[in-house]
């Protein structure tokens, strides 16, 4: 049932004209990804998707969306002027995805049944649910790529300031309205 | 919802739609919306590979996948503001010439 | 329906009645002492020395005329103060406040006084605090005035710009913590040290306690950093539109965020509810006194400092707490690794 709001919220985000309501249907659909999380006993996981996900990178698209002042998409001024190329590619699109499910699920039928039922009651390993295992796993054998991370983040953030910044040359002393990885304009 | 393939069906379908939005939407922020949606189905296989294999590995991959998203999203969204600042569109069709 | 679930949904409605009834006191909490700062009287017609002005307070909102901006989008005008309250009342659902009781023998065994008894309570409180968020943000944007979008957005950056502060120092108290269960944390606080200091972590960590109650004043928007709500500055900033009970239930959700932000510090902080001369059972009351104390000191900032201005709000909380915090966490973890305690 989770899964039914997951897939519910996403097929109506990417079919509303309102971006604001868009954002906040993936809102909702992570809100279903979570419980989902939550039932494959990764609490853990669950709670990050809500904190970073729903709470962080939700809240940066909502900034840009209020800051853009994005009404709604103009279809239908788009369709006075390129119709023809517009329903082409919509449908050319269409047709492109269904045959990606039609791939994945026959690629899943062709695989059997990997790892078969699970379920507490199932006979599957005992799941690894707590931070202490995640925690030391992550910071011995994947301690490597949890450094790159860090640095990954570091360029993402210097590079979105860069990126976002005004081109008229601002007085040095008054660059400090902007809070990490966003540029308000006229704050 | 019991079996790892209903996972994965379930994590196909998320994806499709993701990419479905790729494809249809002519709206720049949509596109990274559906980006996200790609990204999240993703990290549902994820999760319920580890589980079934009994591992952390799952979630902690999980972990990684996530920081990426939000690196290239809050990138993808400064690429926006700067074109939005030339251009006045987010149509994705009012910067299919490389004139600046 | 075991005694135990019986037990756990009166847990659960006393504690929703408690935190409802929780915002009515602290609203005459904060005017009577607002009033003794200020050598003035505050309410005293209403009841007994002004007593029952809450009440009077909330009638007058339930019956003022409820408006709403005709270019405002109506759904998300209304689901704003929603997701306000909903997360406000939320968070405090896997605080503990009590140690675990039998009520007086009538169980089996014991259950914690907490709503939800949850393994990762700390991040679970963290995540709600983000998803608070949106209440603001949306309040701001579905009023489609400018004062409120300006205020809704300051808000809202404001608060994830300070939950960065507030998760280092949470993160540090974790460490010696070792749990993130909060009732694990605050067991880990019980006994004295030499029979007289007691064993709370505000002794071990109080950078990390000062930054914890600046960045939770901060995320509640609360002054000095009220900023985006000041009346002199922005109209009411994002709750400009708003009137009557949508009015009140912005309210509420602050109070009640001051409330839950108090009760974590004093779980993570101050002990929970352990101390002297009373029994394990009565611990709760130690928990009130604490939290009263910890509100007392809210109010008590609101009224004595200057509101700080946006800008330097934002360069306070990345230039100066973001560093202090992460320089307390490393400091943390340097001891923690020294003293292996």
């Amino acid at each position: 049932m989770l899964g039914g709001v997951a897939v519910v919220a996403s097929l109506m985000v990417i079919g509303q004209r309102n971006p604001i309501h868009s954002v906040l249907l993936l809102i909702a659909s992570f809100g279903g990804l979570s419980g989902l999380y939550i039932l494959l006993d990764a609490p853990f996981v669950a709670v990050i998707q809500i904190i970073i996900y729903a709470g962080a990178i939700m809240v940066l698209f909502l900034f840009v969306v209020m800051l853009l002042n994005v009404a709604r998409e103009d279809t239908e001024q788009d369709e006075r002027v390129h119709v023809q190329v517009h329903r082409g590619s919509m449908r050319l699109g269409a047709v492109l995805a269904g045959l990606l499910v039609v791939e994945l699920v026959w690629a899943l039928a062709s695989a059997g049944t990997l790892g078969g039922t699970f379920g507490p009651m199932a006979g599957l390993p005992a799941p690894v649910t707590s931070v202490h295992v995640i925690g030391q796993v992550l910071f011995t054998r994947y301690a490597f790529p949890f450094e790159v991370t860090s640095i990954l983040i570091l360029v993402a953030m210097v590079g979105a300031v860069v990126l976002a910044r005004r081109e008229t040359p601002r007085p040095a002393a008054g660059a400090d309205a902007a809070g990490g990885s966003e540029e308000r304009p006229a704050f | 919802m019991v079996t790892l393939n209903q996972y994965l069906l379930l994590s196909a379908v998320l994806f499709a739609i993701g990419a479905l939005g790729v494809f249809v939407r002519r709206n720049l922020i949509t596109i990274l919306l559906s980006i996200e949606i790609m990204l999240n189905a993703v990290n549902l296989t994820f999760v319920a590979a580890g589980r079934a294999f009994g591992t952390a590995d799952g979630q902690i991959i999980v972990f990684f996948v996530m920081t990426v998203a939000a690196a290239e999203a809050a990138v993808g969204l400064a690429i926006i503001i700067a074109l939005f600042r030339h251009r006045e569109s987010l149509d994705p069709d009012a910067f299919t010439s490389l004139k600046w | 329906m075991t005694p135990i679930l019986i037990a756990q949904i009166v847990l659960l409605l006393f504690v929703f009645f408690m935190l409802l009834n929780s915002a009515a006191i602290m609203v005459y909490v904060e005017r009577k002492v607002a009033a003794m700062l200020q050598q003035r009287l505050g309410p005293y017609l209403v009841g007994p020395r002004g007593l029952l002005q809450p009440f009077a307070d909330v009638l007058k909102l339930m019956f003022k005329e409820d408006l709403r901006p005709t270019a405002a989008d109506a759904f998300l005008f209304s689901l704003a103060p929603i997701i306000s309250v909903t997360a406000a009342f939320a968070a405090f659902a896997v605080v503990p406040f009590g140690a675990e009781t039998t009520f007086f023998g009538l169980l089996s065994h014991p259950i914690p006084l907490q709503v939800a008894d949850v393994n990762v309570a700390v991040l679970v409180i963290f995540a709600i605090a983000s998803m608070g968020v949106y209440g603001i943000v949306l309040a701001g944007w579905s009023s489609n005035s400018k004062y409120s979008l300006l205020g809704g957005l300051r808000s809202s950056a404001q608060m994830i710009s300070y939950e960065l502060s507030y998760g280092l120092a949470l993160a540090a108290v974790l460490l010696i913590g070792n749990s993130l269960s909060l009732t694990h944390v605050v067991n880990g606080q019980a006994g004295y040290w030499f029979h007289v200091i007691p064993r709370w972590y505000v002794f071990v960590q109080p950078v990390g306690f000062a930054i914890f109650m600046i960045a939770g004043i901060a995320e509640t928007n609360r002054a000095p950093f009220d900023f985006p709500e000041a009346e002199q500055e922005l109209v009411a900033g994002y709750h400009t539109e708003y009137s009557s009970m949508r009015f009140a239930m912005f309210f509420m959700a602050e109070y009640i965020n001051m409330v839950t932000v108090s009760a974590v510090a004093v779980d993570l902080f101050l002990g929970g509810w352990h101390g002297p001369f009373l029994p394990a059972s009565l611990g709760w009351i130690w928990f009130l006194v604490k939290v009263g104390a910890l509100l007392f000191f809210y109010v008590w900032m609101r009224w004595t400092l200057p509101r700080y201005r946006y800008d330097q709000l934002m360069a306070f909380g990345w230039k100066i707490l973001l560093p202090i915090a992460a320089l307390n966490l490393l400091a943390t973890a340097a001891g923690v690794i020294h003293f292996g305690a």
